[in-house]
Parts: structure tokens; C-alpha cells; sequence
């Protein structure tokens, strides 16, 4: 029998018992929607079609109508591709990783966090798509025989390793979750009372019984998710920084790139669960099972991740003079005073200052605080890959090839619209889906509730 | 304490120490003569010095990330852990004698920066001076061992204090310095690789260098703490270490060998693909000259770990631990091995009576030290507050 130590904070607060769990988890989605969901997904959703509308004029146009210049053959389209990419590693790695390392506070944000993953890597997978400007040919990036003469698709290019990559990634992703979900669409199944919502839950729910077999196959199927998600992982990520670093680009070229990317991956993952979830818990009253604890352990990794990135960042920097390469040397120094130092001085105050301030206590408990960091999170790591890129490409060798990137009123739309589009996702995840692993949570009642860790039997064996 | 040497073990390290020493002096008389000999033999005791001493170094990584992350299984194996860390003085002897005397022979032909008639003809050298040159050197090496001795007397003298005293305040307090060390480590584990390993290939850099050379020592260490567990629980000491904890350092062997490879393939893959002349250079002076050895000290330490340790029940199974850590953590005594020796005999490197008497004097000097350390305390820490849980550990 497992036994927890005395000293460990309790995860589920407050005297809950096993039907308060449900009744929590249940009650939002039978519920009407209160007036604020409406209100947040009317914006979400004009947000949204906004976006809708400016990709379909780039559509039409041609992608000329985005902001790109001589040397800058692409800019604000992959910053934003990255940017969702990284922020879609969060939830995978809080499923399984966080699974592996046994940590049980994962339990009651894993649902949020990996469809949030889901959703961001649908976003980022717009871009590539919209930047091929013609996106009835977009299954041209898979390998499939065809009658064009010789087109095949390129395998020396990390950017076909990126189709194969995300694509393996969203799909696992989706499985793991999927599986995740059946037990709760059950429990939401037996309980729906309008025949309408049990026709659709039952189908959701893919006629799971309970049974031991069930749970059986259930937890069998959970591990080994975990195990193939937990490369992918690392690989996604990874790759995305091949995409930069196999070139001969200062700036881009340097072999620190697959971890340090994957580190920036996870720090921003986090901050946008943070985001999401400290709105969450408040607005649909879980805040029993999400607390400060919860908080503070993402932002310990927010902290950590953002060390990393920052150590990654000083390695660059001081390798860049080390190497005695002077267009190495030049990259370094044009990003941090040239005409972009605004995007590198933030994504540095951002990324490397902001996280530290997560080693006071008092900080990293405040909710209050962690929002205002998450937000600051976001912004930083969308500056990173915007300085990564841009900087490294708007000044080629011979200063005749110099040019500067300045966003088109569309590129900031597609942007701006790939959040909207985001927010709607999430809130009809959120109204429609149990966001909190229900039947998971239920696990981890007697050993980390905080009625039965200071019930005097608890600790009997002291 | 509860733990004894046992004879047959002080014959055994005692053994390899008069074996590798033999050995050791054969190499010298046979290769004295021989023009490289001081580059070769100084290597010798860099490869060695450092690999040794970096398996204790691991060891005190790996305490403080449990106790900044608050681990509780660990805590039964808690004392192997800090036994291995103990090295960590006596690693550093070693290691700070062979960098001394490379010093004092104007780097001997491994550090080309530390040469003064070498430098005054190569301009990227000039570049770097700033940070490559003697002084600064010595500074970063004392302040790096002066840290680490620091952090590892701190927790020492808190660990004997807790079987004392009992509470929570210690662990509160170690797990504020386990956060420290690890920023201090974060810093040091690169910018120390880069000043002992990275400058003998004076011209090349890599941004990577730092934490490749951290995976590695990582997984050695790993290994290391599989291989001393197995040995406590088959003499009868350490019942409370079950097989679910033999499984998580078994996990952490897999997964560290992950990491390694995982590094390894990216700095090599991205090298290779830019084809850049001056990084590519150092991959084409170990193709050239280690081929073989080379890629199959990479099968060695991905492969075999990826394609054993997979499955649970081997991840249990103390002789397929045994044997595979074996392998393996020759295979990253390799690493170093090719690390330092392209980069200065290059051609002329050879495993030879040298390196391996070396290697086998360290092994003894490092196994006995662990194991004096293990006699000092209880095996199994009395008032750790995640003693219970790892006690009732089981997956």
C-alpha cells in the first residue's frame, strides 16, 4: 500500500466526498451556460471570424499581402506558428510525463491542459498551410504517389520532418486525450437526463460500462500512450528548432536549439495553462481542486523552464563572442542594439527576469501575481521566436540586403484571429466537456484529500 | 556504522589500485621515450581525473535535485547517493593535480591556449584570451570546487543532524539549498566542461557542449548509484529497498541515456548538416582517427540501454542492471576518452597500459572511498520525512 508523507500539502481541499467530485465536475455542463460564457464567446467568436476573414483574403490575394521583404521570406506567420506549437506542449507533458514522474496535483489539470495542446496545435498548424498559398494542395507535403512526374516530397527538409512530427504529435495527443475522456463522458451519460444530451454522451462515451475489464484496459492503454507521448515530447520541439538550426544562418545555426527550444516549449505551455486555468477554476467554482499548490508547482516550473531559456540565451550570447566568428558575433549584437533591440530587450525581461521573481514564496503563491507573469510569459516567448527569426534574417552580408519587417494590418488579423479561433475552442471545451478528470481526481481522494490527510487515522502509523 | 567493508571487497578495490598502478608504470617505462609521452600520460589522468570525479559531482546533482523537487522514494536510497557524492574531494584532488601539472607545462600540448609561443601566432586564440588563459582559468576551477565542497559539507552535516534530531526544519532548509546548488550547477556544469574539455579543441565551439557533457555524467552517475544499490542489497543490507526503487533507478538509467543520445544526435546531426568548415572540423578529426570507436561508444550507450532496459521486468532484474551498467558506463568512460584524445594525440591516441592502468587505479581509489563513506552512517536515514513513503514505495 502507498502511503503519503504527513509533510505534503493536501490536493483536493475542503471535505469532499466521491459524488461531491461529480457533482462539481457535472453540474457546470448540465447547468444552463451562465450570461459570461456567452458574452466571452461572442468576443472569442468575432475575434475569430475576423481572422477567418483575413486568411480568406490572403487566400485570395496571395501572401504578398503579409509584411515580408527582401531577405525576410518569412516572419510573423512561423513566429506565430512556433509560438502555438510550443504553447501545445504543455498538455502532453503534463499527461505523461507528469505521469511518469508520478506526480498526482497533474490529475486535476491534465483534461484543460491537453486540450488546450490540441487546440494550439491546430492553430499552429494554419500557418504552414496558409503560407503554401495555395491550400487545396496542402497534402503535397505527405509522401504519396502521384501521376504529377517527379513530385516527391523533399526528406532532406526538417520542414517535412515538421508535417510528419506535428502530425504524429496531434494525433497521439488526440488519442491519449480522447481515452482520458471516455470514463467521465459515462459518468455525465448516466446522469443526463434530457434524452437529446444522453443519445450524445452515450456515443461519446463508446458504450463504457465500469467494468474491472474497462479499467483494465483502460490504464493499460494510458501507459502506453504516455510512453510514445513522451518522446514526442521532445521530438516536436526539436524538430521545429531544425528548422532554424540546420541552416547556415548566424543566429539560427547553433547546436544548442533542440532543448533549449524544448525547455521554451514547456515555459510557455505553462503560462497559458496558468492563463487559462486560474480563470477556470474561479468561473466554474474548482477551486477545491485547483489551488494555490497547483499553481505554485507550474509556476516552480515556469520558473525552471524560463532558467533554462535564460541560460540557453547567455550561452548564445557568450559563445557568439567565443567563437570569434564575427557575423556570429554581429547576429548577437545587431539583435540586442540594432534596429530590433525593443523585441530583444522584452523578450529578455520577459523570458529571463520575469520567472526569477517566482523564487519568493509570497509571488509564486498570489494568484493575482501568476496571471499578470503568465501573461508576461506569453508575450516573451512570442518576442523569442520573433527576434530568433526576424533579427537573423533582415540584415544579410552585404548591407544592400539590408530591410526591415513591419506587419501588415493581415498578418496581425490572421494572429489576432488565431486566438479568437483558440478561445472558442476552449470555451466549448469547457461547456460541453468535463474539464476535470473526474474519475481520476477520485483516486487520489484518500490518500491527498485534505479531510482524510487530517483525520487522526491518517496517520496512525506515526 | 551498520556497514562494513567486507575483506573480500577491500581485496578487490585494493587489488585494482595495485593492478591499475602496475599497469600504470609499465605504460611509463614502455612509452618514456616516446615524444608525445607527457601529453599522452597528462591526458591519461585528464580523462580519467575527470571521469571519476565527475561521477561524484553527479551523485551531488542528483541529491539536490531530490531534494528541491521534494522527492520521497529516494529516501531509502538516500545514503548511496550521498556516498557516491562523497568522491567528491577525493575526485577533485585527482583532477586539480593533473589540471596543476598540465599548467605548469604550458598546457602540455591538450591546452594550446595555455602556450605562449602557440598563442602568439594564432589570432582566434588571441580572441578568446580574455577567457582562456591561465589566471581566469584557475579562478573558475578553485570557485567551482570551492562551491561544490561547500554545498556537499552543508548537506552532509544536515543529513547526520536529521538522524539526530528528527523535524522538519532540516528538510526545509535542505530543500532551499538543493534549489541553490542546482542554479550554481546550472552555470558551473557548463562553463567547467567548457574550460577542461571544450577549449582542447581550442578552435571549435559548440553551444550544446555544456550539456552534453552534464547528460553524460548524469547517466554514468545513474549507473553507478543501480550498481552500488545492487551490491548493498545483495550482502543483506538495505532491506527496506524493494523492487520498485531498483525499478526507478533502472528508469533513471534509461531515461538519462535518452538524454545523452538525444544531445549527442543533435549537436552531431546539426554540425553534420550545416557542414560548416570550421565545426565540422571536430567531427572529421574523430572520424578520422576514431572511427570505429566512435560511433560504437554511441550504439553502446543508446542502443544497448534503448533496446534492454525497455521493459519493466529487466529494469528490476539486478544481474541485466548489472550487466548493462557495466557496458554502459564504460561506454561513457569512452566518451571522455575520445573527448579528450582527438583534440590532442589525435593520431596517436591509444587504449594502451596507460589509460586503462589509469582508469583501474581510479576505479579502486573511487570504489573504496564510496564504500568508506557508506560505513560512516546508517544505510537507511532514521527521520528522513519521506522515509514512510519510500518505505511503502511501490509501482
Amino acid at each position: 500500500m502507498q502511503k503519503e508523507a504527513a509533510i505534503r500539502e493536501p490536493l483536493i481541499l475542503g471535505h469532499k466526498t466521491y459524488h461531491d467530485i461529480t457533482e462539481d465536475v457535472c453540474r457546470p455542463i448540465e447547468d444552463k451556460a451562465p450570461k459570461m460564457w456567452y458574452t466571452l464567446f461572442g468576443i472569442a467568436l468575432i475575434i475569430g471570424l475576423y481572422g477567418v476573414g483575413s486568411i480568406l483574403y490572403l487566400l485570395g490575394t496571395g501572401i504578398g499581402v503579409w509584411g515580408l521583404n527582401k531577405t525576410i521570406g518569412w516572419a510573423w506567420d512561423i513566429t506565430n506558428f512556433v509560438w502555438w506549437v510550443g504553447i501545445g506542449h504543455a498538455g502532453t507533458l503534463i499527461s505523461a510525463v507528469l505521469l511518469l514522474f508520478r506526480q498526482k496535483w497533474r490529475m486535476a489539470i491534465n483534461r484543460s491542459a491537453e486540450a488546450m495542446t490540441i487546440f494550439a496545435v491546430f492553430m499552429a498548424g494554419l500557418f504552414p498551410l496558409i503560407h503554401m498559398g495555395r491550400l487545396w494542395v496542402g497534402y503535397w507535403v505527405l509522401p504519396l504517389p502521384n501521376q504529377f512526374g517527379s513530385l516527391w516530397v523533399n526528406f532532406n527538409s526538417p520542414l517535412l520532418w515538421d508535417v510528419f512530427a506535428i502530425s504524429t504529435y496531434l494525433s497521439v495527443s488526440l488519442v491519449f486525450w480522447y481515452i482520458g475522456l471516455i470514463p467521465d463522458f459515462a459518468t455525465i451519460r448516466d446522469r443526463a437526463k434530457k434524452p437529446l444530451s444522453k443519445k450524445m454522451y452515450s456515443i461519446l462515451a463508446f458504450g463504457w460500462s465500469g467494468r474491472a475489464k474497462n479499467w483494465n484496459r483502460f490504464e493499460l492503454v494510458s501507459l502506453v500512450l504516455a510512453g510514445l507521448a513522451t518522446p514526442l515530447v521532445f521530438s516536436v520541439h526539436s524538430i521545429v528548432s531544425f528548422d532554424f538550426a540546420t541552416s547556415v544562418i548566424p543566429g539560427w545555426h547553433t547546436t544548442i536549439f533542440p532543448p533549449y527550444f524544448v525547455a521554451g516549449a514547456v515555459f510557455s505551455g505553462f503560462a497559458m495553462v496558468q492563463t487559462l486555468l486560474l480563470v477556470m477554476r474561479k468561473a466554474m467554482g474548482l477551486e477545491a481542486y485547483i489551488h494555490t499548490k497547483h499553481v505554485e508547482y507550474m509556476n516552480i516550473v515556469i520558473m525552471v523552464t524560463g532558467s533554462i531559456v535564460g541560460t540557453a540565451y547567455i550561452t548564445e550570447l557568450f559563445i557568439s563572442w567565443y567563437s570569434g566568428v564575427e557575423y556570429e558575433s554581429y547576429a548577437f549584437i545587431n539583435r540586442a542594439t540594432g534596429p530590433y533591440w525593443w523585441a530583444y530587450w522584452s523578450m529578455m525581461t520577459c523570458n529571463v527576469i520575469s520567472p526569477q521573481l517566482m523564487w519568493i514564496p509570497k509571488l509564486r503563491r498570489s494568484l493575482l501575481f501568476t496571471f499578470f507573469i503568465s501573461i508576461v510569459v506569453n508575450i516573451g516567448m512570442w518576442f523569442e521566436r520573433y527576434v530568433i527569426i526576424v533579427t537573423s534574417i533582415h540584415r544579410d552580408y552585404i548591407p544592400a540586403a539590408w530591410s526591415m519587417h513591419f506587419p501588415s494590418h493581415i498578418d496581425i488579423g490572421v494572429y489576432v484571429g488565431t486566438i479568437g479561433l483558440f478561445f472558442v475552442f476552449f470555451l466549448l471545451f469547457a461547456r460541453f466537456f468535463p474539464v476535470l478528470a473526474l474519475n481520476e481526481v477520485k483516486t487520489i481522494l484518500k490518500g491527498s484529500g485534505q479531510s482524510y490527510k487530517e483525520s487522526p487515522d491518517y496517520h496512525k502509523h506515526h | 556504522m551498520e556497514f562494513q567493508i567486507t575483506k573480500k571487497a577491500k581485496n578487490v578495490t585494493f587489488g585494482l589500485m595495485g593492478f591499475g598502478l602496475l599497469l600504470t608504470i609499465v605504460g611509463v617505462f614502455m612509452n618514456i621515450s616516446d615524444h608525445h609521452f607527457l601529453t599522452r600520460f597528462l591526458a591519461s589522468g585528464l580523462i580519467s581525473g575527470f571521469f571519476f570525479f565527475a561521477l561524484g559531482l553527479g551523485a551531488l546533482f542528483f541529491l539536490s535535485l531530490q531534494y528541491a523537487t521534494e522527492t520521497g522514494w529516494y529516501a531509502s536510497v538516500k545514503r548511496v547517493i550521498e556516498g557516491v557524492a562523497g568522491f567528491i574531494p577525493y575526485g577533485m584532488g585527482v583532477l586539480g593535480l593533473v589540471l596543476l601539472v598540465i599548467t605548469l607545462n604550458h598546457g602540455a600540448h591538450i591546452y594550446l591556449w595555455m602556450d605562449p609561443k602557440v598563442v602568439a601566432h594564432d589570432e582566434i586564440i588571441q580572441g578568446k584570451a580574455a577567457y582562456l588563459n591561465p589566471i581566469f582559468f584557475w579562478i573558475r576551477t578553485i570557485v567551482y570546487f570551492t562551491t561544490y565542497i561547500i554545498f556537499l559539507r552543508g548537506f552532509q552535516k544536515r543529513s547526520a543532524e536529521e538522524d539526530r534530531i528528527g523535524g522538519t526544519d532540516i528538510h526545509f532548509q535542505n530543500y532551499k539549498k538543493g534549489a541553490m546548488f542546482l542554479v550554481f550547477f546550472a552555470v558551473f556544469s557548463s562553463t567547467s566542461s567548457w574550460d577542461w574539455l571544450m577549449s582542447i579543441d581550442v578552435h571549435w565551439f559548440s553551444t550544446l557542449y555544456g550539456w552534453y557533457t552534464f547528460a553524460g555524467m548524469w547517466c554514468s552517475t545513474m549507473v553507478v548509484l543501480v550498481l552500488t544499490t545492487l551490491y548493498l542489497k545483495k550482502l543483506g543490507y538495505l532491506q527496506k529497498v524493494n523492487d520498485s526503487h531498483i525499478h526507478d533507478l533502472g528508469k533513471w538509467t534509461f531515461a538519462t541515456s535518452f538524454l545523452w543520445s538525444y544531445l549527442w544526435f543533435s549537436q552531431f546531426m546539426l554540425i553534420w548538416y550545416a557542414n560548416i568548415g570550421e565545426e565540422v572540423a571536430y567531427y572529421m578529426t574523430r572520424i578520422a582517427n576514431f572511427k570505429v570507436l566512435y560511433f560504437s561508444m554511441f550504439i553502446i550507450n543508446f542502443a544497448f540501454p534503448m533496446l534492454i532496459l525497455m521493459s519493466r521486468d529487466a529494469k528490476r532484474n539486478a544481474g541485466i542492471l548489472t550487466f548493462v551498467g557495466m557496458v554502459i558506463l564504460t561506454g561513457h568512460w569512452l566518451d571522455v576518452y575520445i573527448m579528450v584524445s582527438a583534440g590532442t594525440l589525435g593520431a596517436n591516441a591509444r587504449i594502451g597500459a596507460l589509460e586503462i592502468g589509469m582508469a583501474l587505479l581510479m576505479l579502486g581509489f573511487f570504489a573504496y572511498t564510496v564504500l568508506k563513506n557508506l560505513t560512516k552512517s546508517p544505510l537507511t536515514p532514521v527521520n528522513h520525512p519521506f522515509l514512510d513513503e519510500s518505505i511503502h514505495h511501490e509501482i
